[in-house]
């Protein structure tokens, strides 16, 4: 299907204000008064009478890649013990494109064992790892740790731009190549500029916040989070609706020469709140190469401006897009960049899934994806994936790359290293022959026990609710079909539910939104089809629909296209305005 | 006195006064009113007013010649200072001439003086005189030691026979008296902890002996040592315990713990059980049926069989349950076991002081009953056992913040050894056969070797690691109740930060209200190398220091193998480093805070 998606906003008559007045939201003081970014964290790194960190640095601690979290499960056993939550820090690492050498797969894996309460290494949707459960005393050390091996975690969480994705794709070697350094550059082109990190995190000289400069994201940050991804067509794996900047990657004969530029995608939104939405990003034109880092600037020095610092939950690039216009939005930036949009070049997505299994590059190499489920790579009791995967790093001569799928390619393995690599993967339980292709088109975020915006149970989930829908497929006789399948904890987006088939997103224990009608290549939105409802019921509905679409779909057609096609749901078109439509 | 003579009787107390006395006193029994005329006699002595002082003739004037019996006690968990008092009691009924004294409040050199002189001193820790008794023990081993040839003496020491030196104070004393001259009125009394029939019988014997060698005086003249503000006593004590409500019992360690740490509450409402900070909660507890069952089986007794315990008969099982120790081993019960089973390995174990005790440290009673099962009759078995004891536990709570709760601290012990769990007698009791709502015999026991600073400004330092942080959280009530100015410095330490940091919470609170000044933390487990409190205190000598010199309160509560002695060195070593002494001075700085009751240890 082909993308070229028109501007649908761009319609809209009446024009908002490019600058939303009125009083500044909270965060908008922390980040003023942090001295770019310092705060005191380094007093909270020294007050052992708490697990976490006090008052603006809670969230200060995030513009460095960590959220403070705690084991939800026991915070109400743990009151009662007259003890305080089981505080504890996720770091999400700065890993551009998710590209990570074996010897530094080695370092991470010490620390993981070592140093987390989970003693896992998880593989995030945003091709990064995290580390969940690290206490307060070794979270100084894990970024030295992080360091001595070249990762840091800058800027992974927080109000700028985070750790940018790029396709993983690693036939075409030499286009990947291109384009995963074009993400790095744009990573660090973006990067806050503050010493802060190194002062705090790894002793390095401190610098007065004074003489400090922040060209590029301000001394106040952006007016909240902001996603960029490089993507190379056909594949969509990244999610590029879900960001708010998008560089497709145009290539002539296996060479990149330039990007189409999408902006404003985005999949967050709050209950009950209809002001907010979920929305795909706006093509603005295609650019060439050289002028890829001051696009990429403009772009997010505009929303720097124009975004909403008075109200948070309306503050990424996309409402701005809705508000100020797109025609705006797009003049600014290249009046800012000193660039004018070419019309975009064709391209087309065909998948976002990781293609498993060994494939052959056109360099000669062999990449072997493995599927990891939830991307939790741990030594569970029948399959030590995460001994494997450190087994494979101490042979393997190439490099790792994380999927935006939470997978995990071995890349650039020469012909005499493949059967010995996958040898070891298959000891480990890291290529199993049975997992379904419904499990490997199924996503969750984390949601709990860990994560404080939950609402209902995801990743914890996901394995059963698999089961349940590989059951209905083989009940109605479908055992070789697959749905895009997601569910997300809360409305914020994490498990891109709203680009799913079938999307749930957690309202409440147990209890889901019940979302219907994306479709396979990730440029629809799904519709609510169900508030709130139970997960049992959830199945039961499902159960009737995919009897539905077994017995009336065309060839070869999908599901959330049937459903579409037969009035069970109505497609989202402009979601700005059609997303909360009774129909 | 300008009273209206009319209606004054002796001394000038008027009619109205003096019927207030009796309206006072109407209702007292015999002993208590004895109890009340050795109060008012302290009164006296500690009365500052005109009109009391004025009055009132000093009692040690008024006993001329006569001789005069001095009861000295050294206690560490007040069980001596208990006999002690007890001792008195008997001897003042018989009208005998009596000054009852805590070796803490004595002059060393006034023991020169004295003509009989009856000690009572528990031992603690590798045979270690109590805190009490430290001066007292060093000056009668020093060069200054007089001449005592015109004493005559008896000694009762109290210890557990568990312990390598068992009642070793006891002996030292008698070693001590013998060799600087002074005679026996009667040879030591060693007591272990099933103590009370044996002391019965030897105060019996002794007051006799000592009817004869001390001439009778008035019984008013008697003075009971008692602390001008000691909580009225209660009808409830040791023999007579109170059955509280349990309130509440919650393991407040975290899941992931190596410990399981208990914060108990216990109701004292309808009891007239008043407590004061640094004070113990006695538990009663029944001993776990199992236990009960296994020990019967084990021994081929039968759980009917009536038995005689002490006076009283009852059934085998009753008798195991609630009379009689299961737990805690002790050779005394080897002893025994063996005379009666014939084993000839218990035998040879009774023959190898070392090996037993390490037989012991791993076993309960239970364990060598099963170890050598042997048929016995039951009264047997019930002779080789001794009485179930209380215990003690240092009280968590202030009444100025949970008024009729008493709040305890409780390791739960709990482990699995010969292939069975085995618990503590009464930490068992309290952890898992005590359901919340039932009821438990409680009994208040004074501590007056513990208490805050009476002057609210005076700084604190609390060294409280694992359940010794009890009375501290009882501290920090009070001191926020009363609204004490002091500032307070807390030193704890446990194996893990995330598990162990007992009562976090409140701490948190306490640091952000600015009652809490300080806190020092020790979690051992959190890094390679272990850290403890006493190395907190190293760390913070100077400021160690300078608050002592400031006049801090330092206490100490928790283990008294390791830690206490552990935390002790650490504070010498500030007191030298910091204090510019050597060490004989810095000891001395040490001795001097103890004398001033700025050094207090509640350990065990």
């Amino acid at each position: 299907m082909s993308d070229l998606s028109k501007n649908d906003a761009a319609t809209k008559t009446t024009q908002g204000p490019l600058v939303v007045q009125g009083k500044l939201s909270d965060n908008e003081r922390l980040k003023a008064a942090s001295q770019h970014l310092r705060g005191t964290i380094t007093e909270d790194l020294s007050d052992d009478v708490t697990g976490g960190f006090t008052a603006d640095n809670f969230q200060l601690i995030r513009f460095h890649g960590m959220y403070q979290q705690d084991d939800r499960d026991i915070r109400g056993e743990r009151s009662k013990q007259k003890l305080e939550p089981l505080h504890n820090v996720m770091l999400r690492a700065r890993l551009p494109g998710g590209v990570i050498t074996p010897k530094q797969w080695l370092v991470i894996d010490k620390f993981a064992s070592d140093k987390t309460m989970y003693g896992s290494i998880r593989l995030t949707t945003r091709q990064t790892f995290q580390f969940h459960g690290v206490l307060k005393p070794n979270v100084k050390p894990m970024h030295q740790m992080l360091n001595s091996t070249g990762i840091d975690s800058i800027a992974t969480a927080g109000d700028v731009n985070r750790n940018v994705l790029c396709t993983s794709n690693p036939v075409e070697s030499q286009l990947h190549k291109e384009a995963w350094d074009w993400a790095t550059k744009i990573s660090e082109h973006l990067l806050p500029k503050t010493n802060a990190y190194a002062e705090i995190w790894l002793d390095g000289e401190k610098v007065e916040s004074t003489q400090e400069d922040e060209p590029i994201l301000g001394d106040n940050y952006l007016p909240r989070k902001f996603k960029t991804t490089v993507v190379i067509p056909p594949d969509n794996d990244v999610d590029l609706h879900a960001n708010d900047l998008n560089f497709v990657a145009i290539a002539e004969n296996g060479k990149l020469v330039g990007f189409n530029v999408l902006v404003g995608g985005g999949l967050a939104m709050t209950h009950g709140d209809h002001a907010t939405f979920p929305r795909k990003a706006d093509d603005f034109g295609f650019i060439a190469l050289e002028d890829t880092l001051n696009v990429a600037a403009a772009v997010v020095s505009t929303q720097r401006d124009w975004g909403n610092r008075v109200n948070r939950k309306n503050a990424k690039t996309k409402y701005t897009l809705e508000r100020v216009g797109v025609e705006t939005f797009k003049a600014e930036v290249e009046k800012r960049a000193k660039v004018t949009f070419a019309p975009s070049k064709p391209y087309e997505f065909t998948t976002r899934g990781d293609k498993f299994g060994w494939i052959e590059g056109i360099d000669g190499k062999h990449h072997l994806t493995l599927f990891i489920e939830n991307g939790r790579i741990l030594d569970f009791p029948d399959k030590p994936l995460k001994t494997g995967c450190a087994e494979i790093a101490k042979i393997h001569t190439g490099d790792f790359r994380l999927t935006a799928n939470q997978n995990l390619i071995v890349a650039g393995v020469p012909s005499d290293q493949k059967s010995i690599i996958e040898d070891i993967a298959i000891k480990h339980g890291l290529l199993a022959q049975n997992t379904s292709k419904q499990r490997k088109d199924s996503m969750a975020c984390v949601s709990l026990p860990t994560c404080p915006l939950a609402m209902a149970e995801a990743e914890r989930y996901l394995p059963e609710a698999v089961d349940e829908i590989e059951n209905l497929l083989t009940k109605h006789g479908l055992d070789n079909e697959s749905i895009i399948y997601r569910i997300t904890g809360c409305p914020n987006g994490c498990g891109r539910a709203m680009l799913a088939e079938i999307g749930l997103v957690g309202k409440g224990p147990n209890k889901y939104n019940l979302h219907l009608g994306g479709n396979r290549e990730g440029t629809r939105i799904p519709r609510m089809y169900k508030e709130n409802i139970l997960d049992t019921e959830i199945m039961s509905i499902l159960d009737d629909l995919i009897a539905r679409w077994a017995k009336d779909r065309l060839q070869g057609e999908s599901f959330g296209d049937f459903v579409i096609r037969a009035d069970i749901i109505k497609p989202v078109v402009n979601s700005a305005i059609d997303f909360y439509e009774v129909v | 006195m300008t009273q209206n003579t009319n209606n004054s009787g002796p001394l000038g107390i008027d009619s109205a006064q003096l019927s207030q006395l009796s309206q006072a006193v109407s209702g007292f029994s015999k002993e208590q009113l004895v109890w009340a005329s050795g109060y008012l006699a302290g009164l006296s002595v500690n009365a500052t007013g005109a009109s009391t002082s004025a009055t009132v003739t000093p009692i040690s004037d008024a006993q001329g010649k006569q001789a005069t019996l001095t009861i000295l006690y050294g206690s560490q968990t007040g069980n001596a200072k208990h006999e002690a008092s007890a001792f008195n009691q008997q001897l003042s009924d018989k009208g005998l001439n009596t000054k009852l004294v805590s070796m803490a409040d004595y002059k060393p050199r006034k023991i020169k003086d004295e003509t009989h002189l009856v000690v009572f001193v528990s031992t603690h820790g590798e045979g270690d005189a109590p805190d009490d008794a430290v001066e007292l023990h060093e000056f009668l081993h020093s060069k200054k030691a007089p001449k005592l040839d015109k004493m005559q003496f008896a000694v009762v020491g109290l210890g557990d026979t568990s312990y390598e030196f068992f009642c070793q104070t006891g002996k030292d004393f008698e070693a001590r008296f013998s060799a600087l001259g002074a005679t026996e009125l009667a040879p030591r009394l060693d007591c272990d902890v099933d103590y009370a029939d044996e002391i019965a019988a030897w105060s019996q014997k002794m007051t006799e002996k000592l009817v004869e060698s001390l001439k009778p005086v008035d019984a008013v003249q008697t003075i009971a040592s008692v602390p001008i503000n000691t909580v009225q006593a209660s009808q409830y004590d040791k023999q007579n315990p109170f059955a509280a409500n349990l309130l509440t019992s919650l393991k407040i360690t975290g899941r992931d713990s190596v410990k399981d740490i208990r914060h108990i509450e216990i109701s004292l409402e309808d009891s007239d059980l008043q407590y004061k900070v640094g004070d113990s909660l006695g538990v009663y507890f029944l001993n776990d049926p199992q236990i009960v069952k296994r020990m019967i089986k084990a021994t081929g007794t039968d759980a009917s069989a009536t038995v005689q315990v002490k006076d009283e008969s009852m059934s085998l099982e009753k008798a195991l349950t609630e009379k009689l120790e299961l737990t805690l081993s002790y050779p005394g019960f080897v002893k025994a076991y063996q005379g009666v089973s014939n084993s000839k390995e218990l035998a040879a174990l009774l023959d190898d002081k070392a090996a037993l005790r390490g037989f012991l440290e791993e076993r309960q009673i239970i364990d060598i009953v099963e170890q050598f099962p042997n048929s016995i009759s039951s009264q047997q078995l019930v002779d080789a056992l001794r009485p179930l004891n209380p215990r003690l536990y240092s009280i968590a709570s202030s009444q100025t913040e949970v008024e009729d709760e008493v709040h305890l601290t409780v390791a739960h012990v709990d482990y699995e050894a010969f292939g069975s769990r085995h618990q503590g007698g009464a930490s068992g009791f309290l952890s898992t056969r005590l359901e919340e709502g039932d009821n438990i015999n409680v009994f208040v026991e004074n501590n007056d070797n513990f208490r805050v600073p009476s002057n609210p400004d005076t700084p604190v330092i609390m060294v409280g690691p694992g359940t010794g942080i009890a009375p501290f959280r009882a501290f920090m009530q009070e001191r926020d109740a009363t609204e004490a100015e002091g500032k307070n410095w807390l030193f704890f330490g446990n194996p893990s930060f995330t598990q162990d940091f007992l009562y976090q919470v409140e701490w948190q609170a306490y640091l952000k209200s600015g009652l809490l000044s300080k806190i020092s933390l020790a979690f051992s487990r959190d890094q390679a190398h272990k850290i403890y409190v006493q190395d907190r205190i190293l760390e913070h000598g100077k400021d160690v220091f300078e608050w002592l010199e400031q006049g801090a309160h330092f206490y100490v509560c928790g283990d008294a193998m390791h830690m206490a002695k552990d935390v002790e060195k650490a504070l010498l070593n500030v007191i030298q480093t910091h204090g510019k002494k050597d060490e004989t001075q810095a000891k001395q700085y040490l001795v001097d805070m103890r004398k001033a009751k700025r050094y207090q240890k509640d350990v065990y």
